[in-house]
């Protein structure tokens, strides 16, 4: 493994997950995962039996999606914990956008805050990472 | 849930990656080597559950629309309200993990929309020695049964 990622407190990346969330995208995410629950790949079930606006994303995309942005900061091969809450739902048409930033260096462990937004400001989630610094 | 065997392939780790958005998803596709799957992989252990409930499976009723709307199942309504990862180490491309699931915590809140019911399950994911490789905790919240959504 290559040299220690240099992370210090405050340091911040922000990372625009996606634009313009699609049915199809959650449909994609759906059958990648085999999460198939009708109230994210069906509109009509969404709508007229659970009575909900219509499909939402699978919470598990969101955190997928943040994920990526932590993995794509610190290394995939580093990570050691990811904890999130799903604090709003996430609708086709919304725009995500996540902010990570270092709270904490405690030796060869980082902390980090995930934050994802939506296109109004609005929190969808909310949690922790942590990651290894060394090899 | 308990999966016995979940084979971490190259080919699945591509849909994932795709369907998260990972730019070049098709890299290492064509090797059985080190690619690493995305955190958030282990949930895909679902394809390799032979009872898991939010798959059709032929001959059986769907609860989604067809003909109808479909309809809502019983112990249907619940929602994602966490998640959580512990990784040991990274997953593989080539792993061969198995997956057992018990139930943690469970606690109630009160709030403006009534009484919301949350539950903890816990899935260890073993590799093919036996060796930890990710603990997962879900947390599903579902609202006390008889009040209006």
């Amino acid at each position: 493994m290559t040299a220690l990622v240099e992370l210090a407190v405050g340091a911040e990346r922000t990372t625009v997950l996606v634009e313009n969330l699609t049915r199809t995208r959650i449909v994609q995410y759906a059958g990648a995962s085999g999460d198939y629950n009708p109230l994210h790949t069906d509109e009509r079930f969404a709508k007229d039996v659970a009575g909900y606006p219509g499909v939402f994303a699978h919470g598990m995309l969101t955190m997928g999606m943040t994920a990526r942005a932590v993995t794509d900061w610190v290394g995939e091969e580093r990570l050691t914990g990811l904890g999130v809450r799903f604090t709003a739902q996430v609708w086709p048409g919304d725009t995500l956008t996540a902010v990570v930033s270092v709270t904490a260096v405690d030796g060869d462990q980082a902390t980090l805050r995930v934050t994802t937004t939506n296109q109004d400001g609005a929190v969808v989630l909310t949690g922790t990472a942590t990651c290894r610094l060394g090899g | 849930m308990t999966v016995e065997r979940f084979p971490v392939e190259a080919g699945h780790v591509l849909a994932f990656r795709r369907a998260l958005g990972y730019e070049a998803a098709e890299r290492g596709a064509d090797t059985a080597g080190e690619l690493l799957a995305p955190p958030t992989f282990v949930q895909a252990s679902a394809q390799f559950d032979p009872d898991y409930p939010l798959r059709p499976v032929p001959d059986r009723p769907w609860w989604g629309s067809g003909a109808d709307a479909g309809f809502m199942p019983a112990g249907g309504g619940g929602l994602h309200a966490e998640q959580h990862y512990v990784y040991h180490r990274p997953v593989r491309t080539g792993d061969v993990l198995s997956a057992s699931v018990r139930e943690g915590r469970s606690w109630q809140k009160s709030g403006r929309s009534g009484v919301l019911n949350f539950v903890e399950t816990i899935t260890e994911y073993v590799d093919a020695s036996g060796a930890p490789v990710v603990t997962a905790t879900s947390v599903g919240v579902r609202r006390e049964p008889g009040e209006d959504r």
